[in-house]
C-alpha cells in the first residue's frame, strides 16, 4: 500500500501561550516545536497499516525549512519519504494551504502512482480551521470522512469508525480514500536510536509552491480574558477531607 | 436570510443545533434579516425538530430529503447544502463548529470554492457594501483567539465554535411554528460513499461529556493502579474519572478518558481535579466545568490557580480521605 501523510509542525506550549508583538504568531522563542498531536497520531497509523501491509510512507508537510524537524521525527518512527512544501513561515489561509498541498499531492501520484490512503489530521493544535484535508481531497475526488479513532484494511475497503456519544459510527470506503483521524486512534511510538539515526539520512523533497489565497485572513490573535478565580484553598493533606465534602454537599452532588 | 444548519441525529435535535440557533439569532438581528433553518436527512421533518427550531426563533424551516440521505454523510450533506445555498441565496450560513457541523460546512465550501471561517465565537457582518466580515474566532481549543476577515463572494459560510454560547428559547415563545418547506435536491447516489454504514453501542448511562460529576487524574496519580481511589470516588458520586493527556500517553488509561483539546470536553457540576497541573492541552476541554476542586501537591499549578477551591496535599491521601468522609456521612443514621 502507498499511504501519505499530511503533518503540520505547530509550537509546544506549557501552560500559557504568548503572542508576537505584532500580533500575528504564536510567540515561539521559549518553545519548542512538534507534530501536531493528531497528525503525531496519523504517521502512527500509517506506519502500523505499512508494518501490516507491507507498504510504503510519505509525510507530506507546508511550512518553513525547519519543518524538516517533523519530516525527520516521522521517518525516525518509521516513516520512508518526507515532502517539504516550502514556505517562509507565515500563516497561510485554508484554500491557499489545501491548494498548494492538492498540487504537490497531484505531482507526487504522477510520478509515483495514486496513495491508497491519505491521512490528515482532524484539525490542526493551533490554527484549527477543520478543512484542509476536506478541500484536498475533493479537488482529488476522494472521498474522506474526519474524526476517525479506528481503522481496519480489509482488501480494497476501509473501515473505520467514527466515535459519537457513548458508542461509534462506522463507515466503509472503497481504496483510494482518505481519512481524518484524531489522537486516541492508538498510541505513538517512542523513536529507536537506531530509527533516530536513520532518520538523519533521510532524503527531504523540497518543493517550491505558491498558490492563490483565499477569502480569511488572519488580522491579530490574542489571549482570551483570564478567568480569575479566587481559589479557596480548604486546608492542607488529608485533614481538609471534610471541607472538601461540604463543598460536594453544597453543590448537591453527593 | 441567515440560514442555520441544524445538526440532528436520525431527526433528533440535540445541544449544537439550539446552540447554532441561539447564536444565528443574534447574527440575524445584527444582518437585519430574518433567521431561517435547514434540516437534511431522510424524515428529518418531526414535531421535534420544527418545534424547537421555533422555539429559538426560526421564521422558517427547510427539509431535504433523499434515499443517498438515509443516515448521517459529509459529502452527502455538503452537497445538499450546495444546493440549498443556489436556491434560497442565504447571506450566510451558520452551524454549530461541533464534529458534523464543521465537516459538512467544510464540504461545502470545498465545493463551491469559497472560504469558510470555522468555530466563531463572535461576527460582524459587512458595514457597507465590499462583503467583508470580521470576526473572533478559537485558535488552540480556546486558550487563543484569532481575530479575522473573510471575504465573501456571495454567501458568508461560518460556524460558531461549540459551546460559545448558552441555548436559550425566544422568551416569550412564539405564537406560531414557523412554515415548514421541502426544498428539492439531486443528489448522485455515489455520494453514499461516506454514509454512515452502521452504529455500535459501547455503553449505556452517564458517559464522560454528559457526566455531573468528573473526578480527574493527572500525572500525579502515578500509575494505572493509582486511578483506584478515584473510581471509588466518582461511583460514590454517580460520576465518571477523566484524565489529562500525560496519563494516556503513559498507557494509564484508554485515551477515551481524555479530557482535553485532542479528547473530550467536560462540563459537569463539578470536576475534582487531582495530580494535575493544568496545561493548556488539558485546560480547554475542563474550562466549560461549572465548579472545579483541586487537589494537588503545588499550590502555584495552574489548575490550584484556577480552581473555586483547592486542597493543597497528595492526592493519594486526600481522596481516600475524601470517600472515608463520604461514606462516614451516609452511614450516619
Amino acid at each position: 500500500m502507498r499511504i501519505l501523510c499530511c503533518v503540520k509542525r505547530v509550537p509546544a506550549p506549557g501552560a500559557k501561550i504568548n503572542v508576537t508583538a505584532d500580533g500575528l504568531a504564536v510567540d515561539a522563542a521559549h518553545l519548542g516545536f512538534t507534530t501536531s498531536p493528531h497528525e503525531e497520531c496519523g504517521v502512527e497509523e500509517a506506519v502500523q497499516i505499512a508494518e501490516r501491509t507491507g507498504g510504503e510512507v510519505t509525510v507530506l508537510t507546508l511550512g518553513p525549512a525547519e519543518a524538516a524537524e517533523q519530516l525527520r521525527y516521522a521517518a525516525s518512527v518509521g516513516a520512508h519519504h518526507g515532502v517539504l512544501i516550502q514556505t517562509d513561515g507565515s500563516a497561510w489561509d485554508p484554500q491557499r494551504t489545501a491548494r498548494a498541498m492538492t498540487a504537490a499531492i497531484q505531482s507526487l501520484e504522477a510520478d509515483g502512482g495514486v496513495f491508497d490512503l491519505i491521512l490528515f489530521g482532524n484539525e490542526s493544535a493551533d490554527s484549527g480551521g477543520f478543512q484542509v484535508g476536506v478541500r484536498v481531497c475533493h479537488s482529488l475526488g476522494r472521498p474522506i470522512v474526519n474524526g476517525i479513532k479506528g481503522i481496519e484494511i480489509d482488501g480494497p475497503v476501509v473501515r473505520a469508525r467514527r466515535e459519537i456519544d457513548g458508542g461509534f459510527e462506522v463507515y466503509e470506503l472503497d481504496l483510494p480514500a482518505a481519512l481524518g483521524v484524531k489522537e486516541g486512534i492508538n498510541l505513538p511510538r517512542y523513536p529507536t536510536m537506531r530509527g533516530r539515526l536513520a532518520s538523519k539520512k533521510l532524503e527531504i523533497n523540497t518543493v517550491e509552491l505558491d498558490a492563490d489565497a483565499g477569502g480569511q485572513s488572519l488580522v491579530r490573535l490574542h489571549r482570551p480574558a483570564e478567568t480569575v478565580s479566587q481559589t479557596v484553598i480548604l486546608g492542607d493533606g488529608p485533614e481538609a477531607a471534610p471541607a472538601a465534602v461540604d463543598v460536594l454537599e453544597e453543590l448537591g452532588v453527593l | 436570510m441567515l440560514l442555520v444548519v441544524l445538526e440532528h441525529d436520525r431527526g433528533a435535535l440535540g445541544e449544537p443545533a439550539r446552540e447554532a440557533l441561539t447564536f444565528g439569532r443574534t447574527l440575524a438581528a445584527k444582518m437585519g434579516v430574518e433567521m431561517h433553518a435547514l434540516a437534511i436527512g431522510a424524515g428529518v421533518a418531526t414535531e421535534q425538530v420544527a418545534a424547537v427550531s421555533g422555539d429559538h426563533g426560526t421564521a422558517r424551516l427547510y427539509t431535504v430529503d433523499h434515499d443517498v440521505l438515509s443516515d448521517f454523510g459529509p459529502e452527502a450533506w455538503g452537497q445538499s447544502l450546495v444546493q440549498v445555498i443556489g436556491e434560497l441565496g442565504p447571506g450566510a450560513v451558520l452551524a454549530c463548529g461541533s464534529e458534523r457541523g464543521n465537516e459538512v460546512m467544510a464540504q461545502a465550501a470545498a465545493r463551491l470554492d469559497w472560504p469558510f471561517v470555522a468555530n466563531c465565537t463572535d461576527i460582524t457582518p459587512p458595514d457597507g457594501g465590499d462583503g467583508q466580515w470580521s470576526m473572533t474566532r478559537i485558535q488552540w481549543g480556546g486558550s487563543l483567539l484569532e481575530d479575522a476577515t473573510l471575504a465573501a463572494a456571495g454567501t458568508a459560510l461560518l460556524t460558531c465554535g461549540l459551546h460559545s454560547v448558552a441555548s436559550a428559547p425566544v422568551e416569550p415563545a412564539p405564537a406560531a411554528a414557523p412554515a415548514v418547506q421541502a426544498v428539492p435536491v439531486d443528489l448522485d447516489a455515489h455520494l453514499a460513499r461516506t454514509v454512515v454504514k452502521d452504529r455500535v453501542v459501547l455503553e449505556a448511562g452517564v458517559t464522560l461529556p454528559t457526566a455531573p460529576v468528573v473526578v480527574g487524574g493527572g500525572r500525579g496519580v502515578g500509575s494505572a493502579e493509582g486511578f483506584a481511589p478515584l473510581e471509588e470516588l466518582a461511583e460514590l458520586l454517580g460520576g465518571r474519572v477523566g484524565c489529562s493527556r500525560a496519563v494516556t500517553n503513559n498507557g494509564w488509561r484508554p485515551h477515551s478518558d481524555q479530557v482535553g483539546q485532542t479528547g473530550t470536553r467536560i462540563a459537569p457540576e463539578i470536576y475534582i481535579a487531582s495530580g494535575i497541573s493544568g496545561a493548556i492541552q488539558h485546560w480547554v476541554g475542563a474550562m466549560g466545568s461549572k465548579h472545579i476542586l483541586a487537589v494537588n501537591i503545588d499550590p502555584e499549578a495552574n489548575m490550584v490557580v484556577k480552581a473555586n477551591w483547592a486542597v493543597i496535599g497528595d492526592l493519594h491521601q486526600v481522596i481516600p480521605a475524601m470517600n472515608a468522609e463520604i461514606r462516614r456521612r451516609r452511614d450516619r443514621p
